[in-house]
């Protein structure tokens, strides 16, 4: 009777703690929560958050056999390098997490890129589109953001399908982002038979462009290419609207995505941004949920669109999920070839990653779609999906104007 | 070339509350950026306030700048006038770096803009924005009032005497402090003026002021002290300068050429380009 007694203890107990502890799978991640990288890093975070929940929700991630629930663990890298060289060998040493996702932004990745390659563990990377982490040499890294020179070359293929003959001028801010993207798309855009007549580069904080534009119009360009960041970017637009000058396309980096840009009025209407997703992309889903239904949800949990940044981030999530299932344990080397053997398209647009060890790891199969700012019939200012083709929203407005 | 010429009307302006407050105290009003600056976004907030013409704003502006300037004097400047130079430097250096702290404190360091746009003028392919027109007149205007206002009223030609020399003036009945404080208005008031009408050029933070505050300098070694109009004209030759430049070189390169003129005029011409000697 006592033994009886005991072993339907044993097995009641057994029975408790094999409910209780569920397989977990521990990805590890830094966010900016404090400094200048702040706003991009927590949509990023946020972009792996709902991707936690709603996975966890619908059973967790299920490979050979079991069900893993994701354990997310973050800490505040304070937007320094230091940080992240810290905490990323924190989470690998001492939290023990399974896999890691990139912090936010090109420069401190480079930082957890060295970490990540001297334990031996993968990390996805998104919202760093530099190309020369990945020229290193690493065994684990896998890019989710199209690579920078596609930026513009993107935009110079659209602008072949449109008016071949065109004349192209560069101007640019003289930072490193915008040089990165710049000096591949010169050769380019003269390989497609186009004719640059003007590149110039202006320092960081320059407000009058008036010179620039007047080198330009003597160029006699028909298009304009470049850009940096929101304030250049704004007010060069302004300004060419301003100098009235004659383009028929304009492409600008980064500014023309943000929200604020409808403050431009017509001086903002036709300009193009090279963007890494927008909620209107419908690429054919082959796994997860479909674009309308990521914003949707986003949206509602958080109140804002999500932004590029965030797209980012979930589907960092997704082809982690993915790559798991297929390889059907959650081991290293197995996820490893599985995430080398990835070609997928998600909401977030086709993912396939270089093999070759000069370049592994190499984002090949993401496009950057080019959004740009129309006017709908009600005259509202409203930002459309013009490339790839077989994403788009709306028609590209050739001439812009 | 032109739109040179029209920013140039507007660097003159700049620099003339600088060369007024030299010449007629020799303060080096290192206050003259953040002054700028605050003229900017006293522009945003009237005109956001009111939605009334920008141009009409200025007149408003400059009598608030005028104040401004008397209370910075009587606060900052009254005490070290006379004394050594550094003081006067330290003086106006703190209170701009007051005004920047607080600046910053309240609107951070995103660009602002002043939206208002005026149809241009087109001229073959080159089109000249209806808001750099604008601020060439206005600047002129002014200019023009101030000159009027020290050469044919009494008060101006208090200012004049106190400049030339403040003992004699004073022994004639000249009240010198509160010509001086007079002065100072002016000074801040042309600054507040002309950071009003840049700010509806160009996007601007509370530290845009700085650029412009080292333009002024510059036209002022070229215009010598205390000659408002020389400083109008300095500075419509300065962005002449850099219109005439730039179609040949990078855009980066123009403050170099700048300096290096200021330099080559400190040297050859210790007393400005267009000081007349004195006896």
């Amino acid at each position: 009777m006592q033994r009886v007694k005991i072993s339907l203890l044993i097995v009641l107990l057994s029975l408790a703690t094999s409910l209780v502890a569920e397989d977990t799978i521990s990805i590890g991640f830094t966010v900016s929560k404090t400094g200048a990288l702040n706003v991009d890093s927590l949509e990023q975070y946020r972009g792996f958050e709902l991707w936690r929940d709603q996975t966890n929700a619908a059973g967790g991630i299920k490979a050979g056999g079991k069900s893993y629930k994701i354990n997310l663990v973050s800490y505040d890298d304070e937007s320094n390098s230091k940080r992240v060289q810290q905490l990323y060998t924190r989470m690998i040493l001492q939290d023990k997490a399974d896999f890691l996702f990139s912090p936010y932004s090109s420069s401190l990745t480079a930082t957890a890129a060295v970490v990540t390659e001297q334990y031996g563990k993968i990390m996805l990377t998104t919202g760093a589109a530099e190309e020369k982490t990945y020229k290193l040499g690493n065994h684990f890294l896998y890019q989710m953001f199209a690579p920078a020179t596609q930026y513009l070359t993107a935009a110079v293929d659209a602008l072949k399908t449109k008016d071949p003959k065109a004349t192209i001028a560069f101007v640019y801010e003289d930072a490193s982002f915008s040089n990165a993207v710049v000096t591949p798309a010169k050769p380019y855009a003269q390989q497609q038979g186009f004719n640059v007549v003007f590149s110039e580069a202006y320092a960081p904080n320059t407000t009058d462009f008036s010179a620039i534009i007047d080198k330009v119009i003597s160029s006699k360009a028909t298009v304009l290419l470049g850009g940096g960041h929101y304030a250049d970017g704004s007010t060069l637009a302004r300004q060419l609207e301003g100098h009235k000058v004659p383009l028929k396309m304009v492409t600008l980096l980064v500014a023309p995505d943000s929200p604020q840009w409808t403050e431009l009025g017509d001086a903002g209407v036709g300009v193009i941004v090279p963007s890494q997703w927008e909620p209107q992309t419908s690429f054919t889903v082959q796994y997860g949920p479909k674009g309308a239904d990521f914003a949707k949800a986003y949206t509602a949990r958080y109140g804002t669109p999500p932004s590029y940044e965030s797209a980012g981030g979930y589907a960092c999530g997704l082809v982690l999920q993915r790559a798991i299932e297929q390889a059907g344990a959650t081991d290293t080397a197995k996820v490893s070839a599985a995430l080398n053997a990835t070609d997928i398209t998600t909401f977030y647009g086709k993912t396939k990653f270089a093999t070759d060890p000069g370049s592994h790891g190499l984002q090949v199969g993401h496009a950057m779609v080019l959004a740009q700012w129309q006017k709908d019939k009600s005259g509202k200012l409203t930002k459309e999906v013009v490339w790839p083709l077989a994403a788009k929203s709306a028609n590209l407005k050739y001439p812009m104007r | 070339m032109i739109d040179g010429l029209l920013v140039g009307a507007v660097y003159g302006l700049a620099a003339m509350g600088l060369s007024l407050i030299w010449g007629v105290m020799d303060v080096i009003n290192l206050t003259h950026g953040a002054m700028i600056a605050l003229g900017m976004f006293g522009m945003y907030l009237l005109f956001n306030l009111t939605a009334l013409n920008p141009y009409l704003l200025l007149l408003p502006l400059i009598a608030i700048g005028l104040l401004l300037g008397i209370l910075v004097y009587w606060l900052a400047v009254h005490w070290v006038v006379g004394r050594a130079q550094l003081m006067s430097l330290l003086s106006t250096f703190s209170v701009n770096m007051i005004v920047i702290g607080i600046g910053t404190a309240i609107w951070s360091t995103s660009p602002y803009n002043v939206n208002f746009t005026l149809k241009g003028i087109t001229v073959g392919d080159y089109t000249f924005t209806g808001n750099h027109i604008a601020a060439a007149i206005s600047a002129l205007i002014i200019a023009l009032a101030l000159e009027l206002f020290l050469y044919r009223t009494r008060p101006g030609k208090a200012i004049r005497a106190v400049a030339d020399n403040r003992d004699a003036a004073e022994l004639m009945g000249i009240s010198s402090t509160a010509v001086l404080a007079i002065a100072f208005g002016i000074g801040i008031a042309l600054a507040v003026g002309s950071g009003a009408l840049v700010s509806t050029l160009f996007p601007f933070t509370i530290l845009s002021g700085a650029v412009y505050q080292l333009k002024s300098f510059v036209v002022t070694v070229l215009a010598g002290l205390g000659k408002p109009l020389g400083a109008l004209g300095a500075g419509v030759a300065l962005g002449l300068l850099e219109g005439l430049v730039t179609p040949f070189i990078a855009v980066s390169w123009i403050p170099l050429i700048e300096f290096g003129l200021f330099v080559v005029v400190l040297i050859l011409f210790p007393r400005g380009i267009f000081a007349r000697a004195t006896a």
